[in-house]
C-alpha cells in the first residue's frame, strides 16, 4: 500500500481512500487534518521530480545512527574524501542535518554560499570531483540557529533533493541528524521512487549507543531500507606515549560485533579513537592526506572499499 | 486527571533546569544523570524528565529500564530509582512495548506527548527537575520550552565537547536560548582530556578549551571541564551511582563542583 504514510497508525485506511482522515484509525494521526482536507489524494509530485533529477546519480548512500555524536558526519566526510581520491569518480555530499550542520566545517567550507543557477542550486566544490551541499551554506552567521519544526524541515529536504544541480555523479552520500525523525522519514519518502542503495549505520561500542542503534535498524526494516553495514567508531584508544590501549567507551554488551551477529547485519569495520581525526575535522582537512598510514586511515579504507563493492554488486532497488 | 488541566503537577517543583546542546553525543544525558545524583546526595529531591523521544538514555543510565509507569488520579506516577524515592524519572522508554521499537514520529505527535509529560506526571514536591533533551533545536525543544515557560524555569545548562565542530552547534543553541527567553545557567565542557591509566599521559582526544572559550566570548558562566573517564562511561552502562562509588575518580571533582554551583545559584530563590 503505497498510500499509507510511515507515520500513520496501524489501521490507516490509506490517504487516497474516501475514509482518509475520517476513519476511527485516523484519531490522533499527525496527518489527520491534511488527509481530511482531501489534498493528499495521490503521492507528492515531488517524488517523481526527484527521481527525474537524481537519474544522473548512480549510487545513493545514507549515513545513519540513532545515537548522537557517534561520528556520522565525520564518517560521511571521510567516505566522500575516500571515494573522491579516485579521480574518475564524481562524488556528492549532502548534509540534511538542518539544526546542526557539521559538514561545512569538516570540509573546510565555512562561510561558503550556494548560488542559484538556471536549473537549481549549485553545490560548493571542494575539489573538481567532490561537491557539497548543506543548510549551513544558507545561514548568514555561525550563530544563526535554525529553529524549525518538522514541516518546515521537510520542505527544505525536498528542495535539497529536487533543486540541487549535482550533474553526473557516481556517489551521493547523505549525512543525517541523529534519531528517527522528520528528516529521516522525509529523505526515505522522497527517495522512495528514485531508490537508495542502502544505509551505513554508525555506532560507538557502548550499550548506551547500541540501544539507540537497534532502534535505527528497526527503522530501516520498517521502511524497507537496505542496510549496507555497521561501522563501530571510537573503538578503543591507543595512548600515543605508552602505546597501551584503553576502552574509553567500553563494549559492555559485546559492542557492534555482537549486535551485528544478533541482528544479522554486516559489520563493515572498526575505527579507533584518534585525536588527529577530531583535529582534521576542526580544520576542515582530509585525515587521509594528513595522516596517510595511521591505523584509523587503514580501517577507513577497508570500510570504504566494502561499501564500494556493495554498491557495484547491487542494482539500485526501489523499495516503495 | 483533573489537576492536569491547570498544569498543577509541576507546581510543587522548585527549580527546573533544562540540559541542552545543539550537538549530539556530547553528554547531555550523562550530565543530567550525574547532576541529579549529586543533588540527591546533597539531600535534595530530584526528578528527571527525559524528552528525548527517539533515543531515551536515562532509564538505562539509572538502571531503571525494566520499570513501568503507572496511572493514578493525578496522572502518571513517575518511576522511582531508589527506595527512598529521592529520584523520580519519566521517559518514553517506560511507555514502549519493546525496548528496540523505533519511535518514528513526526513533530506534531512529539509535541503532544511532551505537553502530556509536562502536565500529566505526578511529580509531587521536588527541589529540582532536570530535563534531558535530544540534540538540536527542533520540535522537542520548542515544545518543551513552551510547556515549561509557565513554571518559570531556572534556566538551561549547555553541554559541549571541546572541539570546534561541537562548539559551533552550541553557539547556535545559545541563539535558541536567547530567542526563546531561556536564561543560560552556564556551559559545561565535557570529554575534556583523557589521562592514560597506564602512564598518566594526558591526551586531548577531542581537543581542549573550546567550551571555556565559548563561555568567555558569549559572557555566559563557565561551570567546569569534565574529563573523559572510563569509570564514568562504565557506571552509566551498568546504571551504577558514579557519584557514590567513585569519589576518587577523574570526573568526580568536576561533577560535584557543577552541582555545588547549581545549588548556590538556586539557594537565593528558594
Ligand atoms: N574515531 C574518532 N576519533 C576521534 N575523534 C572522533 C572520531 N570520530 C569522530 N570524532 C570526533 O567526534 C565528534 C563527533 O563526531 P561527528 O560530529 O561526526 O558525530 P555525529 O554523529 O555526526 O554527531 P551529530 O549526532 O551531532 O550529528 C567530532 O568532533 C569528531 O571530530
Ligand atoms: N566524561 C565522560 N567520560 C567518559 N564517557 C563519557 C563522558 N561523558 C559521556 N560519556 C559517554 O559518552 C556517551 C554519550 O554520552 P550521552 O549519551 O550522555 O550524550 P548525549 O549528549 O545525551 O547524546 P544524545 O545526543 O544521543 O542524546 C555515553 O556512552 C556516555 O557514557
Ligand atoms: S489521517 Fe491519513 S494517514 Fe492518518 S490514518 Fe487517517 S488516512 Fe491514514
Ligand atoms: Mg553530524
Ligand atoms: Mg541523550
Ligand atoms: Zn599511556
Amino acid at each position: 500500500m503505497a498510500d499509507v504514510p510511515i507515520n500513520a497508525p496501524q489501521h490507516c485506511p490509506g490517504t487516497g481512500s474516501t475514509e482518509a482522515g475520517k476513519s476511527s484509525a485516523c484519531q490522533g494521526c499527525p496527518n489527520q487534518s491534511i488527509c481530511a482536507s482531501g489534498t493528499m489524494s495521490g503521492p507528492d509530485p515531488a517524488i517523481e521530480e526527484i527521481k527525474e533529477k537524481l537519474s544522473s546519480v548512480k549510487h545513493k548512500i545514507l549515513v545513519l545512527s540513532g545515537k548522537g555524536g557517534v561520528g556520522k558526519s565525520t564518517f560521511s566526510a571521510h567516505l566522500a574524501h575516500g571515494l573522491a581520491q579516485d579521480e574518475s569518480k564524481e562524488v556528492a555530499l549532502l548534509d540534511v542535518d538542518i539544526c546542526g550542520p557539521s559538514i561545512p566545517k569538516m570540509m573546510g567550507l565555512e562561510g561558503e554560499q550556494v548560488h542559484q543557477s538556471g536549473s537549481g542550486w549549485s553545490p560548493v566544490y571542494v575539489e573538481d570531483n567532490l561537491a557539497v551541499m548543506s543548510v549551513g551554506f544558507l545561514l548568514s552567521s555561525p550563530d544563526d540557529a535554525v529553529i524549525w519544526r518538522g514541516p518546515k524541515k521537510n520542505g527544505m529536504i525536498k528542495q535539497f533533493l529536487r533543486d540541487v544541480d549535482w550533474g553526473e555523479v557516481d556517489y551521493l552520500i547523505i549525512d543525517t541528524p541523529p534519531g528517527t525523525s522528520d528528516e529521516h522519514l522525509s529523505v526515505v519518502q522522497y527517495l522512495s521512487v528514485a531508490g537508495i542503495d542502502g544505509a551505513v549505520i554508525i555506532t560507538t561500542p557502548q550499550e548506551v549507543s547500541l540501544q539507540d542503534v537497534r532502534k535505527e535498524i528497526n527503522f530501516c526494516h520498517k521502511v524497507k531500507l537496505p542496510i549496507i553495514g555497521v561501522v563501530e567508531n571510537m573503538s578503543g584508544f591507543i595512548c600515543p606515549k605508552c602505546k597501551n590501549e584503553s576502552q574509553i567507551f567500553p563494549p559492555t554488551t559485546g559492542g557492534a560485533e555482537k549486535m551485528c551477529t544478533d541482528l544479522n547485519v554486516s559489520l563493515l569495520g572498526k575505527v579507533p579513537l584518534d585525536p588527529n581525526i577530531g583535529k582534521s575535522c576542526d580544520t576542515g582537512k582530509s585525515f587521509f592526506s594528513e595522516i596517510p598510514d595511521s591505523p584509523a586511515t587503514l580501517s577507513y579504507r577497508t570500510i570504504i572499499q566494502r561499501i564500494q563493492d556493495y554498491c557495484e554488486k547491487k542494482k539500485v532497488t526501489c523499495f516503495s | 486527571m483533573e489537576r492536569s488541566q491547570d498544569g498543577g503537577n509541576l507546581s510543587g517543583v522548585q527549580h527546573i533546569i533544562l540540559v541542552l546542546s545543539g550537538k549530539g553525543g556530547v553528554g547531555k544525558s550523562t550530565i543530567s544523570t550525574e547532576i541529579a545524583l549529586a543533588l540527591r546526595h546533597a539531600g535534595k529531591k530530584v526528578g528527571i524528565l527525559d524528552v528525548d523521544l527517539c533515543g531515551p538514555s536515562i532509564p538505562r543510565m539509572l538502571n531503571a529500564q525494566s520499570k513501568d509507569v503507572h496511572q493514578c488520579d493525578s496522572g502518571w506516577v513517575p518511576v522511582y530509582v531508589d527506595q527512598e524515592k529521592s529520584i523520580s524519572l519519566m521517559s518514553i522508554g517506560f511507555l514502549l512495548e519493546h525496548p528496540d521499537d523505533a519511535v518514528v514520529w513526526r513533530g506534531p505527535k512529539k509535541n503532544a506527548l511532551i505537553k502530556q509529560f509536562a502536565s500529566d506526571v505526578a511529580w509531587g514536591d521536588l527541589d529540582f527537575l532536570i530535563v534531558d533533551t535530544p540534540p538540536g533545536t527542533s520540535d522537542e525543544h520548542i515544545a518543551t520550552v513552551d510547556a515549561l515557560r509557565p513554571f518559570n524555569p531556572m534556566g538551561a545548562l549547555l553541554v559541549t565537547t571541546p572541539q570546534a565542530v561541537s562548539v559551533g552547534d552550541v553557539r547556535r543553541e545559545l541563539t535558541f536560548c536567547k530567542k526563546t527567553g531561556l536564561r543560560v545557567i552556564g556551559i559545561v565542557e565535557n570529554m575534556s582530556g583523557y589521562v592514560c591509566p597506564h602512564c598518566t599521559e594526558c591526551t586531548n582526544i577531542f581537543s581542549k578549551g573550546g567550551g571555556e572559550e565559548l563561555a568567555r566570548l558569549s559572557g555566559v558562566p563557565f561551570l567546569g571541564c569534565v574529563p573523559l573517564d572510563p569509570l564514568l562511561s562504565q557506571s552509566l552502562e551498568q546504571g551504577k551511582d558514579f557519584v557514590q562509588e567513585f569519589p576518587n575518580s577523574a570526573a568526580y571533582p568536576a561533577i560535584s563542583s557543577i552541582a555545588r554551583q547549581i545549588l548556590d545559584m538556586a539557594s537565593p530563590r528558594s
